[in-house]
C-alpha cells in the first residue's frame, strides 16, 4: 500500500527528500496524500504551493502543479492561482515560522475572504531551515538558537488564529496521529471555503536538541501522550493545558466562497451587459 | 465631429490599453497616484469576465499576480514608490521563475511617504536594481496618455514574449492628465499570447528556452505537471545546487533580455546633423525638454532632442550614435541624478555631460530648461 | 487660435473639474488638441480647488501652466488666490459674489452664475454647466455643437434635461451680458 502511495503521488526521481532522520514532516505529507487519494481527484487540477522553510519543499516531492514561492507569501500566489483558476483544487504546505510570522497577514486575510485553499500547517515550533531559532509558537520559556535564556515571546495558537480571521474549518491533529491527521485534511480538502489544519510535527534536530526533548522517538512518545481531544482538553487545569496538545476540529461552518461570490458578480454585469 | 479619440486620463489609458492587451487578472492595493488604475480595473475586469482582487498589502498584490499568471491569465498590479518598495521581492521571484506579469509604478515624489500626490522620477534605479541578486529588467516609460495606452499593451506583450516581468515607469502627471486618445488607431495594436508547448506532456521540460532563450511555461491545471521555484533549477524546474547551471541559467536570463535590439525604444528630433546641444529626457519630463528645445531651435540655436522609451535595458547604441554628433549632452529628468548615471556610463568622453533635476515634487519648467541650454551654450562657446 | 490656457477655480464640490473635462473633450471633438489636469489630495479638499484645460490647434508640449488666459473663479477665496496668474490683457470671469479684485490690466465679467444655476435652474449642481457655458460664448473656445455633445456624454443620463437647461442659461447669461 505505502509504495503504491508513492508510486501514484509522489515524484520518486526527487527522493529522498531533504528532511532530518526522525522528522515529523514526511508523515504529514503522506497524510495530505492519503487524503488526496481518498478523494480521487486528478492530479492535473490539484495544484499545491508553499513558502520557504522545511516543511515548504514537500510540493517539489509531489507529482502535481507545485509552486515553491517566496518566504510567507505562499497564499498570496495561491490566492492568485485560485481565483484565476477556480476549478483548480489548490493545498497551501507550510510551517509555523512560514504562515505565522512573515505570513502572518496574508493568513489572516485568506481566511477572512474565505477563498478555498485548504492550508496545511506544518507546526515544529522552531525554524529548522536555518538552523533552531524560535517561532511563533515556540513555548514560553523553550529555546532556541535566538533564545539561548528561553524565549519570552508569548506564542500563537494558529487554529485560534485561523478561525478568528474568519476560516470555515479548522483542526488539529499530530503526525503521531496520522490517520486522524489525514481525515481532517481530507474534510479540509472538501470544505468549500478556507480550511487549515495543524498538523503538530516534530523537529528532533533543533528543537529537540534545544530542549532536551530526548530521542526522535520520545518526542513521537510525546505526541502520543500529550495529544488530548478537545472534549478533554477543557476540563485540564491551565498550567496542564500548557503541557498538552489540544487536538480535534474547532470549527466547520458555511459561509459564502470567494471565487464563487465572484464568479456571481461576474454574472451580474453580464447580464446586464447583455441586456443594454 | 472628431469621433476616433476619446478624452482620457493617463491612469485610465493604462487600464484600456492592459484590457486590449488582454488582461484578465490585477490584484493591487490602494495607493495614490496610482489608485484610478485599481477602481477602474475593479469596475471593468468583471465585464470581461476577467478578475480584480484587492490584496492585504503590496507583497500579497504582487504575488497573486504573478500565481494568476501561473494558471494562464494575463495579469498585472499598480502602485507608487512605497508599494513598488514592497513589490520587489516577489518581483525578483517573476523574473528568476519566468512569470510573465506588468507592473505599473506610477512614480510619486520620495523618498519614503514624501509628497504622495505629487510628481517625481525617483524610482529609475530601483526599477532597475530594486530587488536582491543579478538579472536583467524590462522597463518603459510613457510621456503622454496616449502612449500610456500604447505602452501598457507594449509591456504585455514583451512580458508574454519573454516570459518576464515587465515595469511601466508612469509619473503622477503622466498618470492624472487627461488628453486626446486615437482610439482606432491603439486598437489595431496586436496583442502577443505567450507560447505553448504542442507535444506530449511526458516530453514537456517546462524550463527548456527555444533559440530565443526563453521557455515555454504552460499554464498549471492543463496536463503538464511541473515544478515552480525561486531557487536555481535545472530545465525540468527543480532546484539544483550545481554552480555550473546556476552560471548557465543566469547568463541566458540576462542574454534573453540583453541581446534583443527589438526592447531598445527611443524617439529623436533633429540629430541626423552634429548639434551643439543634445537634449535627453524621458517621460513626463520630456514634455518640458520638448517645448524648450523647439523655442531654442526656432531661436536659431542647434538643439537635437532624444527621448528614452525603454529606459532598461537602455538604448546604448542609439545614445552613444547620438552622443557623438552632439558638442554637449543635457540630461533633464525629475530626481537628483539617476538616468544621468546610465548616460554617463554610456558615453563616457564622446561629449561634456550636463544636468538639470529635480526630485522634489515639481514637473521641471521648460522656462528653466531653456534657460539650462542657453548656460550650456554659453559656457560651451567661451571654452 | 494659438495655446489657450484656461483655469477654473471655486470650491470643492462645485463640479469645476468635471467643467475642465468637458471643456476639454468639447476642444477634442472640434478636432483641437488639448490637456486637462487638476488639483489633487489635501488642496482639492475644501478650499480652493482647481481644473486646468490647455486647447491649441498644434500638438501641446508642456501640459501645465502658470499663466492663463481667462480664469474662472465662483469663490472670493479661488479668485484671491489665482488673481495674479492671469496675463495681462487676459479674462477673469467670476460670479457676482466675489466683490474683491485688485488687478486693472485684465478684462473683467461679473456674472451670476451661482444664482443663476440655483434659481433660474434649479439646482446649484449645474453652476458648472452654467459656467462654462457663459465663458465659452464670450471666449469662443468651441463649438456649441461639441460642448453640448460633451456634456451629454460626461452628465448622468438622468440629469441630462438638468444640464441641457444649464447650457442654455450659460449662454444667455453671456449674451445678455455682452449686449
Amino acid at each position: 500500500m505505502s509504495s503504491e502511495l508513492i508510486t501514484k503521488y509522489f515524484r520518486e526521481e526527487r527522493l529522498p527528500h531533504i528532511w532530518c532522520p526522525g522528522c515529523g514532516h514526511g508523515i504529514a505529507t503522506r497524510a495530505v496524500m492519503e487524503a488526496v487519494d481518498r478523494l480521487g481527484w486528478e492530479k492535473d487540477d490539484v495544484c499545491i504551493v508553499s513558502g520557504i522553510g522545511c516543511s515548504s519543499r514537500a510540493p517539489g516531492y509531489l507529482d502535481f502543479n507545485t509552486l515553491h514561492t517566496t518566504h510567507g507569501r505562499a497564499l498570496a500566489f495561491a490566492t492568485g492561482i485560485k481565483l484565476a483558476k477556480p476549478h483548480l483544487h489548490v493545498i497551501v504546505l507550510t510551517g509555523d515560522g512560514d504562515t505565522s510570522a512573515i505570513g502572518g497577514n496574508h493568513l489572516i486575510h485568506a481566511a477572512r475572504r474565505n477563498i478555498d485553499i485548504t492550508t496545511v500547517v506544518y507546526n515544529n515550533y522552531i525554524y529548522g531551515m536555518t538552523g533552531g531559532q524560535y517561532s511563533p509558537t515556540t513555548p514560553f520559556h523553550d529555546k532556541g538558537t535566538t533564545a539561548p535564556y528561553g524565549n519570552i515571546d508569548q506564542p500563537f495558537d494558529i487554529c485560534s488564529l485561523a478561525q478568528a480571521a474568519g476560516a470555515t474549518y479548522v483542526a488539529r491533529s499530530t503526525v503521531f496521529h496520522a490517520k486522524q491527521l489525514s481525515q481532517f485534511v481530507e474534510k479540509a480538502l472538501q470544505k468549500k471555503g478556507f480550511s487549515l489544519v495543524e498538523a503538530i510535527s516534530s523537529c528532533p534536530t533543533y528543537y529537540g536538541r534545544k530542549n532536551k526533548k530526548g530521542s526522535a522517538v520520545d518526542m513521537m512518545n510525546f505526541l502520543k501522550f500529550r495529544a488530548v481531544p478537545s472534549s478533554r482538553f477543557a476540563a485540564l487545569s491551565e498550567k496542564e493545558k500548557l503541557e498538552h496538545v489540544e487536538t480535534g476540529e474547532f470549527i466547520n461552518r458555511t459561509a459564502p466562497e470567494y471565487t464563487e461570490s465572484y464568479q456571481k458578480i461576474i454574472d451580474l454585469v453580464q447580464e446586464r451587459k447583455e441586456s443594454k | 465631429m472628431e469621433t476616433e479619440s476619446k478624452l482620457m486620463q493617463g491612469n485610465e489609458a493604462c487600464v484600456m490599453g492592459a484590457l486590449h492587451a488582454g488582461m484578465r487578472f490585477f490584484a493591487g492595493y490602494p495607493i495614490t497616484p496610482s489608485t484610478e488604475i485599481a477602481e477602474l480595473s475593479s469596475l471593468l475586469l468583471p465585464k470581461h469576465g476577467g478578475k480584480f482582487i484587492q490584496m492585504e498589502d503590496e507583497i500579497a498584490s504582487m504575488a497573486a499576480a504573478i500565481g494568476a499568471s501561473i494558471a494562464g491569465v494575463k495579469s498585472m498590479t499598480a502602485t507608487s514608490g512605497p508599494g513598488f518598495s514592497l513589490k520587489q521581492e516577489n518581483l525578483g521571484y517573476a523574473a528568476m521563475a519566468e512569470i510573465p506579469c506588468v507592473i505599473v509604478n506610477v512614480q510619486r515624489c520620495g523618498p519614503s511617504t514624501g509628497l504622495p500626490t505629487s510628481p517625481a522620477q525617483g524610482d529609475i534605479m530601483q526599477a532597475r536594481w530594486g530587488t536582491h541578486g543579478d538579472h536583467p529588467m524590462i522597463v518603459l516609460t510613457p510621456s503622454s496618455v496616449s502612449e500610456t495606452f500604447s505602452l501598457t499593451v507594449h509591456a504585455f506583450n514583451l512580458a508574454e514574449q519573454f516570459m518576464t516581468p515587465v515595469i511601466l515607469l508612469m509619473d503622477e502627471v503622466v498618470g492624472h492628465m487627461r488628453e486626446k486618445v486615437n482610439m482606432t488607431k491603439l486598437q489595431s495594436m496586436p496583442p502577443y499570447n505567450r507560447r505553448r508547448f504542442d507535444g506530449n506532456p511526458d516530453e514537456y521540460y517546462a524550463y527548456r528556452p527555444d533559440q530565443s532563450l526563453t521557455p515555454a511555461l504552460m499554464p498549471f491545471g492543463e496536463g503538464y505537471r511541473y515544478h515552480i521555484t525561486g531557487l536555481y533549477h535545472d530545465e525540468t524546474g527543480f532546484p539544483t545546487n550545481s554552480t555550473e547551471n546556476a552560471r548557465n541559467q543566469l547568463t541566458r536570463l540576462h542574454q534573453k533580455i540583453e541581446d534583443q535590439d527589438v526592447l531598445c525604444l527611443y524617439e529623436e528630433v533633429n540629430v541626423d546633423e552634429e548639434v551643439d546641444l543634445l537634449i535627453l529626457s524621458y517621460g513626463s519630463t520630456y514634455r518640458s525638454a520638448r517645448k524648450a528645445a523647439r523655442l531654442a531651435r526656432k531661436e536659431g540655436k542647434n538643439i537635437g532632442e532624444f527621448r528614452v522609451i525603454s529606459l532598461w535595458p537602455s538604448p546604448e547604441e542609439a545614445i552613444l550614435k547620438a552622443a557623438k554628433r552632439a558638442k554637449a549632452i543635457l540630461v533633464v529628468e525629475m530626481n537628483e541624478g539617476q538616468y544621468v548615471q546610465e548616460i554617463e556610463r554610456i558615453v563616457k568622453n564622446e561629449a561634456p555631460i550636463h544636468f538639470l533635476g529635480n526630485g522634489a515634487g515639481e514637473l521641471i519648467d521648460p522656462e528653466d530648461v531653456y534657460q539650462k541650454i542657453e548656460e550650456v551654450l554659453t559656457c560651451q562657446a567661451n571654452s | 487660435m494659438t495655446e489657450q490656457e484656461i483655469r477654473l477655480s471655486g470650491t470643492g464640490g462645485q463640479g469645476l473639474i468635471l467643467g475642465g473635462i468637458i471643456l476639454a473633450e468639447a476642444a477634442m471633438l472640434d478636432g483641437k488638441e488639448v490637456t486637462q489636469s487638476q488639483s489633487y489630495g489635501p488642496e482639492a479638499r475644501g478650499g480652493a480647488s482647481k481644473a486646468e484645460v490647455i486647447i491649441s490647434d498644434e500638438e501641446i508640449d508642456f501640459p501645465k501652466f502658470h499663466k492663463c488666459d481667462c480664469l474662472l473663479s465662483l469663490s472670493q477665496t479661488a479668485c484671491d488666490k489665482y488673481l495674479h496668474s492671469i496675463k495681462t490683457n487676459g479674462i477673469l470671469i467670476v460670479d457676482d459674489t466675489v466683490k474683491e479684485i485688485d488687478r486693472s490690466d485684465i478684462h473683467i465679467v461679473r456674472l451670476p452664475l451661482l444664482n443663476t444655476a440655483k434659481e433660474q435652474v434649479g439646482k446649484s449642481i449645474v453652476a458648472n454647466i452654467v459656467s462654462i457655458t457663459a465663458m465659452n460664448a464670450i471666449c469662443h473656445y468651441v463649438s456649441d455643437e461639441a460642448l453640448k455633445q460633451a456634456i451629454q456624454n460626461r452628465v448622468p443620463k438622468e440629469a441630462l434635461a438638468l444640464n441641457q437647461a444649464a447650457f442654455d442659461a450659460g449662454k444667455e447669461l453671456a449674451l445678455k451680458f455682452a449686449g
